[in-house]
């Protein structure tokens, strides 16, 4: 199991965890069904505005399946930043993640860590977090 | 009474894998009883102490059931749910 991502979205993620620092940040990847590959970036307003949570508006988030049903994507990644704390998933992320076939990632803005360690993918399934590699494409 | 049901992935395990599946009822309190009578142990995953969930998002022909009345959602034949997990965390 991996996650394979371009340097592109990997950097746009990052962008966006720092403007919406102290915030957390938090958004999708759309991809065709069944490909496994993250090509569309959908950043999501965090209707918690909070620094230590975060939640899809649940208005834009029916919106944001319709979209993917339409055009015979899923949502292939959930990502979210943690504002002062390493880049894992916390048990509220584990205790919320209701979607096993999704890559979670997580992302730092926490100053002291280099943003190339920041960057990680998950697998939560019934409880049980399983770190993946990730595979940064051109 | 006829009601579309569709079913996020996570609870499908409860639909033997379904994605859509009809219910009757004519509000939402009575679709998910209906709905776990069908699929038993469905209800449990969308009810908290007779309450909805608060990260489980339910919709009645794209409309949030919070601003519905809730469980007191009027649902009639042709109406479509559509149940998701809130994507949250800490």
């Amino acid at each position: 199991m991996a996650l394979e991502i371009s340097q592109k979205i990997v950097d746009a993620i990052l962008e966006q965890s720092r403007n919406e620092y102290p915030d957390e940040c938090c958004g999708a990847i759309l991809g065709p069904v069944g490909s496994d590959k993250p090509l569309r970036l959908k950043p999501m307003i965090n209707a918690a505005h909070s620094p230590t949570f975060y939640e899809f508006d649940p208005k834009d988030l029916l919106a944001l399946y319709r979209e993917a049903d339409d055009n015979d994507e899923e949502i292939l990644v959930i990502y979210h930043s943690h504002t002062e704390t390493e880049a894992f998933p916390s048990r509220t992320d584990i205790a919320y993640a209701g979607e096993p076939g999704a890559h979670y990632v997580l992302v730092s803005t926490r100053k002291q860590i280099a943003p190339a360690t920041e960057f990680r993918s998950f697998r939560i399934v019934d409880g049980v977090v399983t770190e993946e590699e990730v595979s940064i494409t051109e | 009474m006829s009601i579309e049901v569709r079913i996020p992935t996570i609870l499908r395990p409860y639909t033997k894998d379904q994605k859509a599946v009809t219910a009757e009822g004519t509000n939402l309190s009575s679709v998910i009883s209906n709905l776990d009578s069908q699929y038993a142990g469905l209800g449990e995953r969308l009810l908290e102490n007779g309450s909805l969930r608060r990260f489980i998002n339910i919709y009645v022909n794209d409309e949030d059931v919070r601003f519905l009345g809730g469980l007191d959602a009027q649902v009639k034949d042709g109406d479509s749910i559509t149940i998701l997990p809130a994507v949250a965390g800490g």
